[in-house]
């Protein structure tokens, strides 16, 4: 890749969020963004009309549980400029609710319902918020933390 | 001739989750009018068992044996971004020859798994013989599979740092048999199927997906390739030594059922062509990297992504020290190929239903995870 690269990925992200990026860090292959959470679905929005970014690919949407707080993870990448941006949204304990990214790319739909389903995280403008993993009815969420398996005893 | 004041309704049509061409414990719930499908509801979860929970519950060496199991069709392909994430959080770099194993390994898995889509799809669209002879290409690749790995199907071959021993002493003999039993099985199936005017007139034209659209789903692999867009990871993010190699990637122009269809035969031509290259250029040393015997990564988290013969198949651990994981998600290309099914049903006849479906190339394993 030789050509004129006036701006790096950090830069540009920095240009187009503005103060929506709480903080920005560089990991190995990736920029990872900390969005604040009522910022997300205009960041996403930005991140894929800039014509700099140029995200137009949603690669994957994790919820993940932390002692403090949920994560929502949003892995992006552009396939015209091939560069990977990672956002992430601190979301409450006892509020975790963010909007939905469905109105910025389709596919974040099913990742969104799954998330709902095994964390409880609740994503508003979501178009079909119904269970998809789990049976119709189903009220716990499998992967917090909270919900333990039945205990494996160790033998080795 | 319709009376005028005949009023209609539309009908809801369950397929599944019990049905012999959903490709495993699938249901959709097909609202038809007349012969034409108005809407399409997709309901996932019946193999969901929970290989995220568990890889949280499990050392890291155990959770592989998840992994190989989630997509059972390309077990190799599916322990691949897992070592690679693993490998990224430790630090760690793989000798040369244990990437070209790795590369043998999951092409010929990705022959394997096209074969099978092909005996599948020709079962779906009524034509039961071709089934028999993809099978049989894939009893050739299997038995290479067991020979090298101890197992015809869930592998657990690959390890953090390379793979878990070297590849038997008759390996170049089995390969120099194998490959050309291959080349020919390949242009049999081709001959058998591609060109018979009854699985095009219900192919073309069917099932179309604009790039943008298929774009904007985050479809992946074949099934993306097939409306355009020339975005195969193994060229566009090259990961282990990809780069060194000399092939194709085959592309569609209309994007509809047919083009998904011809995009994998001619992907198995070229993943023929990356293996013997591969066994012409592989060095000899060490097949897996000094890593400690409990794997244990700096806490971090990690990323990776590899071209399953689905797609975009891709890890992402979180690791906070100790010998598990604290998570682990696993973005499925049938997954994220599965969510733009009802784009692609709305307005084709339920007759079309089956074929397009089998066009996605899915794996209710990997869906559900």
């Amino acid at each position: 890749m030789t050509e004129a690269a006036p701006q790096t990925l950090e830069g540009l992200l920095g240009a187009a969020l503005g103060p929506m990026a709480l903080s920005m860090v560089r990991s190995r292959d990736e920029v990872v963004v900390e969005i604040g959470r009522t910022n997300i679905r205009e960041a996403c929005r930005r991140a894929k009309l800039d014509p700099s970014l140029d995200v137009d690919y949603l690669r994957c949407l994790s919820g993940v549980d932390y002692p403090d707080r949920f994560e929502v993870v949003y892995h992006l990448y552009s396939t015209r400029k091939r560069h990977r941006v990672v956002f992430k949204v601190r979301l409450p304990k006892e509020n975790p609710t963010v909007d939905s990214v469905t109105q910025v790319w389709r596919g974040a739909n099913w990742h969104e319902r799954e998330a709902t389903d095994m964390f409880g995280i609740r994503f508003t403008g979501h178009p079909d918020p119904r269970t998809l993993l789990l049976m119709e009815g189903q009220e716990d969420h499998p992967l917090l933390k909270s919900f333990r398996l039945a205990e494996l005893r160790k033998t080795y | 001739m319709i009376e005028p004041k005949l009023q209609t309704v539309d009908m809801m049509l369950n397929m599944g989750p019990q049905h012999p061409a959903t490709h495993g414990l699938f249901r959709m719930v097909l609202t038809v009018d007349g012969e034409r499908i108005v809407d399409c509801q997709p309901h996932l979860g019946y193999l969901h068992r929970g290989v995220e929970k568990l890889s949280e519950n499990l050392p890291y060496e155990h959770v592989l044996t998840l992994l190989d199991r989630s997509d059972y069709v390309c077990a190799f392909n599916n322990e691949w971004p897992y070592v690679i994430a693993l490998e990224k959080l430790m630090g760690v770099s793989v000798p040369e020859r244990a990437e070209y194993i790795r590369i043998i390994m999951a092409e010929l898995n990705r022959i394997a798994n096209h074969m099978l889509f092909y005996g599948s799809f020709g079962a779906d669209a009524g034509a039961l013989t071709p089934f028999l002879y993809a099978f049989r290409e894939r009893e050739y690749i299997q038995s290479v599979f067991e020979a090298v790995s101890g197992a015809r199907m869930m592998h657990n071959y690959f390890r953090v740092g390379g793979v878990r021993e070297d590849v038997p002493p008759d390996f170049e003999r089995r390969m120099a048999e194998l490959i050309p039993k291959l080349r020919r099985g390949i242009e049999e199936c081709d001959e058998l199927l591609s060109r018979n005017e009854v699985l095009i007139a219900r192919t073309r034209g069917v099932g179309i997906i604009s790039a943008e659209d298929a774009m904007d789903y985050g479809m992946s692999g074949p099934s993306l390739r097939a409306s355009g867009p020339a975005i195969d990871l193994r060229k566009t993010e090259p990961y282990s030594v990809y780069d060194q190699f000399d092939f194709d990637i085959p592309v569609g122009q209309r994007g509809d059922t047919y083009d998904r269809y011809i995009l994998r035969i001619e992907e198995m031509r070229q993943s023929l062509r990356i293996v013997e290259q591969a066994l012409e250029k592989m060095p000899a040393g060490r097949i897996r990297a000094r890593v400690p015997r409990i794997v244990r990564p700096r806490p971090g988290e990690a990323y990776a992504r590899c071209e399953n013969p689905r797609g975009d198949f891709g890890v992402y651990v979180v690791a906070m020290g100790g010998d598990r994981a604290y998570r682990m998600k696993v973005r499925s290309p049938a997954f994220c190929n599965l969510m733009a099914l009802p784009h692609l049903l709305r307005g084709s006849y339920v007759a079309d239903v089956v074929l397009i479906l089998g066009s996605l190339d899915i794996c209710l394993g990997e869906v559900d995870r």
